[in-house]
């Protein structure tokens, strides 16, 4: 399988790609990893006339800590994001999520960035990110501006970024000192996308929650925030009452799509099964 | 005809220059324009790891990287895995503990495990079976290959000059 025809261009600075970006307008895409797509573009379900690749930009690449905060440029791959000892040690719960996705090789290519504004449900990093409360940085010919990751996944393939704009930068705040985390997929086989999955960031004081956040990843049109289950959890000790409870909260707000991962209920109780060993295996981790 | 581009890297070591449109893969670059078969066609959709090649110090699946992304890369395919007519131990290793039936997905078991054992010598078998996840086998069952990258990593570490 060959994708269709395209032009090629390898800007080697942002500015170069935004003003390519804005003369060649709603015909081009960019290319990142290109693991998602350059498979839809083999299968005709992309046929952008231009391709802007943004390997060649060495600004969108890399890892810092600045001011309590974890900076990532959008180009950054996932390998590189598993090889961090800076995200292992500061924010546990991307690398947990991170070594879930895909396999070496595709991890090799595949980036942050990419598989955020890509805007598909079943990527992984967008429940990650909402549940770390990252924020992301959109640059534009205007300028920059910086959105929540709550909020910024609209539907399937649709999110915030503006067709004249390219996520940069993903500002993850450090979780304080004592916070537990876990990513649970579930998955057919690797590389496959999550049956369901589920991330939780949890703040323990003594043995109640004091603040919880959990997204849920594949069981709806977007990325989801189980907002009714953190609620239920805030000042409640982690045992099995209030585990059924925000498991059950969690699966209230599915609606998977039946496919050949399974059918609609069983993707939902799934979700819940992973929300809670997510909330089990968090709470296991946080010291408060 | 649509635009072409030069392309030039290296591969196996030796320069190279091919002219292509934007839309070829790396995989066929190799395959036909190059007269290097090694690397295979699986399924073409960065699933079964038969065309892995290892670019720039990375394992990467040649169906799903452009030719004109490769400009100035190193590209290391199985053919440039044995020396001076010496097969590189991870080949000899999977002769040896029988690594292969049918023999289609070996070039890419190869070259990831190439890749694996230069980022980890050491590694546990549950290392070697999560670096070795992103490629398919529907012969072995996995376990003669698993042997193979062991031993292997064994008679690298014996003869550190070999790597």
């Amino acid at each position: 399988m060959i994708p269709p025809s395209f032009d090629y261009h390898a800007p080697r600075s942002l500015g170069e790609a935004l003003s390519l970006l804005s003369s060649l307008g709603s015909d081009a895409k960019l290319l990142a990893g290109g693991h998602s797509l350059l498979p839809m573009m083999k299968l005709r379900f992309a046929q952008p006339a231009h391709l802007i690749d943004l390997n060649r930009i060495p600004d969108l690449r890399g890892i810092r800590e600045e001011g309590g905060s974890l900076i990532i440029g959008a180009m950054t791959t996932e390998a590189e994001l598993l090889a961090s000892a800076t995200v292992t040690s500061k924010v546990p719960l991307l690398a947990e999520g991170v070594a879930s996705i895909a396999d070496p090789q595709v991890r090799c290519r595949g980036t942050v960035g990419g598989d955020i504004s890509h805007g598909d449900p079943g990527n992984d990093h967008p429940a990650l990110m909402i549940a770390l409360d990252a924020s992301f940085v959109l640059t534009g010919p205007k300028g920059q501006r910086t959105v929540k990751a709550d909020g910024y996944f609209l539907g399937p393939f649709s999110t915030q970024l503006a067709a004249d704009e390219i996520l940069t930068q993903i500002r993850i705040p450090i979780p304080a000192a004592g916070a537990g985390w876990s990513y649970q997929k579930l998955k057919r086989k690797t590389g496959d996308f999550a049956t369901a999955a589920s991330a939780v960031l949890l703040q323990m004081k003594g043995s109640k929650v004091a603040a919880v956040a959990i997204a849920l990843t594949n069981v709806g049109a977007t990325v989801l925030k189980a907002r009714a289950a953190e609620t239920s959890l805030i000042g409640k000790p982690i045992d099995a009452a209030t585990l059924g409870e925000a498991a059950r909260l969690a699966m209230s707000v599915c609606e998977p799509t039946a496919d050949q991962r399974g059918d609609a209920a069983y993707k939902t109780a799934m979700c819940g099964e992973m929300t809670r060993r997510a909330l089990q295996a968090a709470a296991a981790r946080a010291k408060g | 005809m649509a635009r072409t581009h030069s392309v030039s890297f290296k591969l196996n070591g030796k320069d190279v220059a091919v002219e292509v449109e934007a839309r070829e893969l790396l995989i066929h670059t190799l395959r036909e324009r190059l007269a290097h078969t090694g690397a295979h066609i699986g399924c073409e959709t960065s699933h079964c790891g038969a065309c892995t090649v290892d670019c720039n110090g990375m394992s990467v699946k040649s169906c799903t990287l452009l030719t004109v992304q490769c400009d100035g890369a190193e590209v290391l395919t199985v053919e440039g895995l044995e020396r001076s007519g010496q097969l590189h131990a991870l080949q000899q290793a999977f002769h040896e503990e029988h690594g292969l039936q049918c023999g289609y997905c070996t070039p890419g078991m190869l070259m990831r495990a190439y890749r694996l054992l230069q980022e980890n010598p050491n590694p546990s078998e549950q290392e070697i079976r999560y670096g070795l996840a992103g490629n398919l086998c529907r012969c072995t069952g996995y376990q003669n290959i698993i042997k193979a990258v062991q031993s292997a990593a064994r008679k690298l570490a014996a003869q550190p000059a070999a790597a």
